[in-house]
């Protein structure tokens, strides 16, 4: 903070005497300690808001209603993005594979795409979509009417009662909703082989499961639990942070959206070299 | 006697926005204060202040003779259970009942089961003039001043020691002013309760007050009991309550 001011006071008076580089620095620097202390705060958050997802008093009441809300109310369109998917994907690799006659090897890609990468990546992207954002909102507006401050003053501590139980019901709810995905990501591709490509229901089950290693499946599970937390918490911390008025929560519910975006697919790749390394 | 609340040299700013220069304010135990002033005087920082959703920059501020404003955490919580607050703008939780939303302090702060906890939210609306209907509805479905008196049950539902009032009667017709008025002093002469209000709205400042101060530029420019205000010998005070926009005080415009 002192620093901005600092730097907010030196732009006022020395402007005219700082050379175009000077400025350049100065400018970047400002937006170095900006980032810095905006990872700062996150951190904090992310810290306290774990901290207390262990300590009791737990609002069970709450979390059951968050466990809902994120996890069942997700189902269809969870269920249709993974569905459709996997048609796709059946498709594409398809007119891929029999090129060179590869075309059996359809099941084990349409499994290994959808278990491992398509079904918590696609899952995250629109729970980020539809929760962020829900969460962001409602934060946004509980701190701008002050409902925030008024649970302070009836002893009930924001982060306990409203932070952990998304936290909680995000980080356990999406491997379930993945795992759903899972299952009807592999029959979406498995309509489209058998009814348009003209494969054998036995076989193409019989190769899905053949080179299917649990591995390829609990990677991706553990994945969309990172997913899951990022998007409760993102959707937390922007509307929790709020600015004042409706612009403010606005311009929350885009910011979670947009950053819990980013970080899935950041935290995807380097997920992902993980798992590379580990398990294959 | 060592007063109930106590600010001394309280300073906030926010940027370079100076909003309290030095507050000082004493309240007797079961008094009842009332903080007058114009629009955008650092009249609800002042309260936020006191209650920690605020962390002053500067000065002390002392519960029953206990500095506050070092307090942890658990020191905190145990403070915050003395008080009650009612918002100014309401602040009810609109996603649960309004009979939820008084019985939130007791089933939280006092581990009260629902069960026990509904009856007497419903006892505490009746004194606020509520039909018991109105228990199962929601904040959003009730007027301005039936969600003024819903936040007033919700605040003094706990029975608090220290209670702040932050502009309870704006935006209500003269008679349900009048009527919030009298719950007020109510609520506060059942309880015992030690007050801290704010207003701009005059009739309700003689009605509630034991004292007034007035708060201009981020300090305590008068204070006095609540008889006097008419004849404080300050310019000030007397261009406020008398809605004058000649005088000393000069609105920013
Ligand atoms: N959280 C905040 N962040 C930044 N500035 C704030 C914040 N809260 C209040 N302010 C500023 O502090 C000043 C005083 O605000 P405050 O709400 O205390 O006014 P008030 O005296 O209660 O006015 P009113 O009678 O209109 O309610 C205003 O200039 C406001 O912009
Ligand atoms: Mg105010």
């Amino acid at each position: 903070m002192d620093a901005e001011q600092n730097a907010g006071r030196l732009e006022q008076t020395g402007c005219s005497i700082l050379s175009v580089p000077q400025r350049f620095l100065q400018r970047l620097g400002r937006a170095a300690i900006g980032f810095l202390s905006a990872v700062g705060r996150l951190a904090e958050f992310t810290g306290r808001g774990v901290m207390h997802c262990f300590t009791p008093p737990f609002f069970p009441r709450l979390l059951v209603r968050q466990l809902i809300d994120i996890g069942y109310y997700s189902l269809p369109v969870v269920g249709l993005t993974t569905f459709f998917t996997g048609m796709v994907l059946a498709l594409q690799s398809y007119s891929g594979f029999s090129r060179f006659s590869a075309a059996s090897a359809i099941p084990n890609v349409v499994v290994l795409s959808i278990t491992r990468e398509l079904a918590p990546v696609l899952a995250g992207l629109m729970v980020a979509g539809r929760v962020g954002a829900a969460i962001a909102a409602e934060l946004g507006t509980m701190r701008v009417t002050e409902q925030i401050d008024a649970l302070t003053t009836l002893s009930t501590n924001p982060y306990k009662y409203l932070i952990a139980p998304r936290l909680i019901a995000g980080t356990v709810m999406l491997p379930l909703l993945v795992l759903v995905g899972d299952v009807i990501g592999v029959f979406g591709g498995y309509v489209v082989s058998v009814y348009s490509l003209g494969f054998v229901p036995g076989t193409y089950l019989h190769n899905t499961w053949q080179f299917l290693e649990r591995g390829d499946v609990t990677s991706g599970l553990w994945k969309s639990a990172v997913f899951g937390f990022i998007v409760t918490l993102m959707g937390c911390y922007n509307g929790f942070n709020s600015d004042r008025g409706a612009q403010g929560v606005g311009a929350a519910t885009t910011n979670a959206v947009v950053s819990s975006s980013i970080l899935i697919l950041v935290f995807d790749y380097f997920l992902t070299q993980i798992f590379f390394t580990v398990i294959k | 006697m060592t007063p109930k609340l106590e600010l001394r040299g309280v300073y906030k700013s926010f940027g370079s926005n100076h909003v309290l220069n030095g507050v000082d304010i004493s309240i007797e135990k079961g008094k009842s204060l009332v903080v007058i002033g114009g629009s955008g005087t650092g009249k609800s920082v002042m309260i936020k202040s006191v209650l920690g959703l605020l962390n002053p920059d500067k000065g002390s501020i002392k519960v029953d003779g206990v500095e506050t404003t070092t307090m942890d955490l658990k020191e905190r919580d145990a403070l915050m259970k003395k008080f009650g607050m009612l918002f100014q703008g309401g602040a009810l939780f609109d996603s649960m009942k309004v009979w939820e939303n008084v019985a939130f302090g007791l089933v939280q702060g006092q581990s009260m089961s629902r069960r026990e906890a509904q009856p007497i939210a419903i006892e505490r609306l009746r004194a606020v003039g509520l039909p018991a209907r109105v228990a199962d509805l929601y904040p959003a479905e009730l007027s301005g001043g039936m969600q003024k008196r819903v936040a007033l049950a919700r605040a003094v539902a706990t029975k608090p020691e220290i209670i702040f009032f932050d502009e309870p009667t704006t935006g209500l017709d003269p008679i349900m002013a009048d009527v919030i008025n009298d719950l007020i002093v109510a609520a506060s002469k059942d309880l015992g309760a030690t007050t801290l209000s704010i207003t701009h709205d005059m009739a309700s400042a003689r009605k509630i007050a034991d004292n007034i101060a007035m708060i201009y530029k981020g300090k305590i420019i008068w204070h006095g009991p609540a008889n006097d205000i008419d004849n404080s010998g300050n310019p000030y005070v007397d261009q406020f309550i008398r809605g004058q926009a000649d005088g000393p005080i000069k609105m920013e415009i």
